[in-house]
């Protein structure tokens, strides 16, 4: 009961005239961001922060998740229309939602898009409001060892579950956290890492800076290689009569929508998983679970319904490592947990206590954003068609101004500004590479977070690295962490042993 | 492909000695009641970076990894250009901002971008490139109130400040 109490304080704030217009802006821009190729959610997030100064924090969190979310909705627009994915949480979206426009049914795959998103974001919420209180009251006892501990599963799950070259993700989650150590020790107060005696470096790598860098400049130049002319768009008729059809038709795919949304959940909860992955999973489930596979791949709607419930619920689920442990599920959620800290939030456990209304206002905002998404959605698909058409020609470059500002903003010193290019150029040339540069912005995030765990824990047990192992709480979570860092290293062996037998 | 590979290794390699060496201007041993020094944190991150360099060299030499095995160019004559004719642009946009301000290199960098790189006319260009500026200057400087640096064009600004801040 006690939820359901906060929960209405919630929607209190979240229905606030400035907190509800922030809901439905953001849906917009969100939607607007993830229908256009080559930028999701991260890029928006990133490049688009430094812009909620203006507002509360409160709001500003509101405008950013909504925005997350309206991502979510719009990645599926262009996957449908032009056959490209518009982020790559919709790449299992095109499977089937390509050859359902090209077969003239562009509408059936959008509506079917909307509405599975629509449904996968409502379990997903309904669980997150139900697994966060309790999930934030455990956590209010742990201490640094378990927070060191649940930093490593983080930064473990990239390894053992994330589907890049193993050195080059390894290298990059360092990377990332040695530039977290740049500035002044806090334990000793000595400045360290300060390169070629730059002062800029004295008060550190701000996280935007990297973040921006390469979201908004490294993978623009990125895209813009990648992108050679124009695609093809293909036609969508949209009338009352067609989308009440497509209603009837979608009934049947509720038990799809179901176990996605269920499986997307829990897979966004992994930081190295989310919303991509778990949007393949579930296309996969459902293709193996249908009783006719073979229609998969050919326009067959609940391969359209499988990967959008997904992809939603990924979303959320991300959401709740972030706000309970102050782990990023994600890395979208990577930075709105550095904004929180920028606007002087400590995020954690204690936030459920202590920030009441923060929490509860955005959860509640979850469910307005989810509502508006789905409705905002279907009523301007004509208006979201007409967007796509925009040259990218025109839209790099506003991206580009958008990162210089947004790079000056958060600390108003040019500094940044070069590192935040240097960053955009050195992170497009690893990723040609394939260097996956997510873990690096995680890294940097959680790496001020991360050193004076370790450092006090190292200090409590005398230098003995089994406070890790010994405590009831943290054991488990580091021997998971080991585990899935060793397991590639099993896999390998054992294909060795295969070969070998 | 094969080549790029090999020398980004190498080059990160050196980057991760320097990391270490920076590091090491800190304590990075063991010390009595305080713990592990300051620089010891980054100095063993840098020795891991500089270990899974030599594992990606090593896979570069058994020709495991797929830049090693790839044939294709690291950067076509296409790429390369477009890489310079953007990433160029974005350089002397930041550049401006120390002479004319942030407001002046946005609108030549539009300018470049919208008329010379994507040929658009005349008109789009200067819709889109004298609102960008306007649109920043309402939002940052008047709304946020976080002046952005002006350059030599700060007189031009002056009214602006009297009627607005």
């Amino acid at each position: 009961m006690e939820i359901l109490q906060h929960l209405m304080d919630g929607f209190l704030i979240a229905f606030e005239p400035l907190n509800l217009g922030l809901v439905i802006l953001g849906v917009v821009v969100g939607l607007f961001i993830g229908a256009m190729p080559g930028l999701g959610s991260v890029n928006g997030v990133a490049i688009l922060l430094p812009m909620t100064f203006l507002v509360p924090p409160t709001s500003a969190m509101i405008f950013l998740a909504a925005i997350y979310y309206g991502a979510m909705y719009g990645g599926a627009i262009s996957s449908v229309m032009l056959g490209i994915p518009g982020a790559s949480t919709a790449v299992a979206t095109t499977f089937d939602g390509r050859p359902l426009a090209l077969r003239g049914e562009a509408d059936k795959a959008l509506v079917a898009a909307a509405l599975a998103s629509f449904f996968g974001g409502t379990i997903s919420i309904l669980l997150f409001t139900g697994f966060a209180p309790p999930l934030a009251s455990i956590a209010l006892d742990f201490g640094d060892p378990e927070i060191f501990a649940l930093m490593l599963l983080a930064f473990a799950t990239f390894v053992g579950l994330g589907s890049d070259d193993i050195p080059k993700t390894i290298f990059s989650i360092c990377i990332g956290l040695v530039f977290s150590a740049v500035g002044l020790d806090i334990m000793s107060g000595e400045p360290r890492l300060i390169f070629f005696d730059i002062i800029g470096f004295m008060s550190g790598i701000n996280f935007l800076v990297l973040a921006i860098g390469i979201y908004g400049i490294g993978e623009m130049l990125w895209t813009i290689e990648k992108t050679d002319g124009d695609s093809m768009m293909s036609k969508a008729v949209v009338t009352v009569d067609r989308v009440l059809n497509n209603l009837k038709e979608l009934g049947r795919t509720w038990k799809i929508a179901v176990s996605s949304s269920f499986l997307g959940f829990f897979v966004g909860i992994l930081p190295a998983a989310g919303a991509t992955p778990g949007s393949l999973m579930a296309y996969g489930v459902a293709k193996m679970t249908s009783k006719t596979p073979e229609d998969f791949g050919k326009g067959e709607v609940a391969g359209v319904v499988a990967p959008e419930a997904a992809n939603n619920a990924a979303s959320t689920g991300s959401m709740l490592p972030m706000l309970t442990l102050g782990i990023p599920g994600s890395p979208t959620t990577a930075i709105l947990l550095g904004g929180m800290v920028i606007w002087g939030l400590v995020p954690g456990p204690l936030l459920f206590v202590e920030q009441t209304e923060f929490v509860w206002g955005l959860i509640a905002s979850l469910y307005a954003a989810n509502l508006f998404a789905v409705l905002i959605n279907i009523v301007f698909i004509p208006a979201f068609l007409w967007m796509l058409k925009m040259p990218f020609t025109i839209l790099a470059p506003l991206i580009f101004v958008l990162s210089l500002v947004g790079g000056y903003a958060p600390t108003q010193k040019m500094h940044d500004v070069w590192l935040m290019l240097l960053f955009g150029a050195g992170g497009y040339l690893l990723r040609k590479l394939d260097y996956p540069l997510a873990p690096a912005v995680l890294a940097i995030v959680l790496g001020p977070i991360a050193e004076p765990a370790l450092r006090q824990s190292l200090l409590i047990a005398n230098g003995d690295p089994m406070v890790f192992i010994n405590r009831p709480i943290a054991g488990p979570i580091t021997i998971i962490a080991l585990i899935l860092i060793l397991l590639p290293l099993a896999k390998a062996i054992r294909n060795r042993f295969r070969k070998a037998g | 492909m094969r080549r790029a590979e090999i020398i980004t290794a190498a080059l990160m390699a050196l980057f991760s000695i320097y990391l270490m060496v920076k590091s090491a201007e800190l304590p990075i041993g063991w010390i009595e009641d305080e713990g592990p020094g300051g620089g010891a944190f980054s100095f063993w991150l840098a020795a891991v970076m500089l270990l899974c360099c030599v594992w990606i060299a090593f896979n570069w030499f058994r020709r495991k990894s797929p830049q090693s095995v790839s044939s294709e160019p690291y950067m076509d004559s296409t790429a390369r250009k477009k890489f310079l004719l953007v990433g160029g642009g974005v350089t002397a946009m930041i550049a401006l901002v120390h002479f004319v301000g942030m407001y002046g290199a946005i609108l030549v960098f539009l300018i470049y971008y919208i008329r010379f790189l994507g040929r658009h006319a005349w008109s789009t260009t200067m819709l889109i490139s004298v609102s960008a500026p306007i649109v920043t200057f309402f939002f940052f400087d008047v709304a946020m109130r976080i002046v952005l640096p002006k350059g030599y064009l700060e007189p031009l600004f002056l009214p602006l400040y009297d009627i607005f801040l």
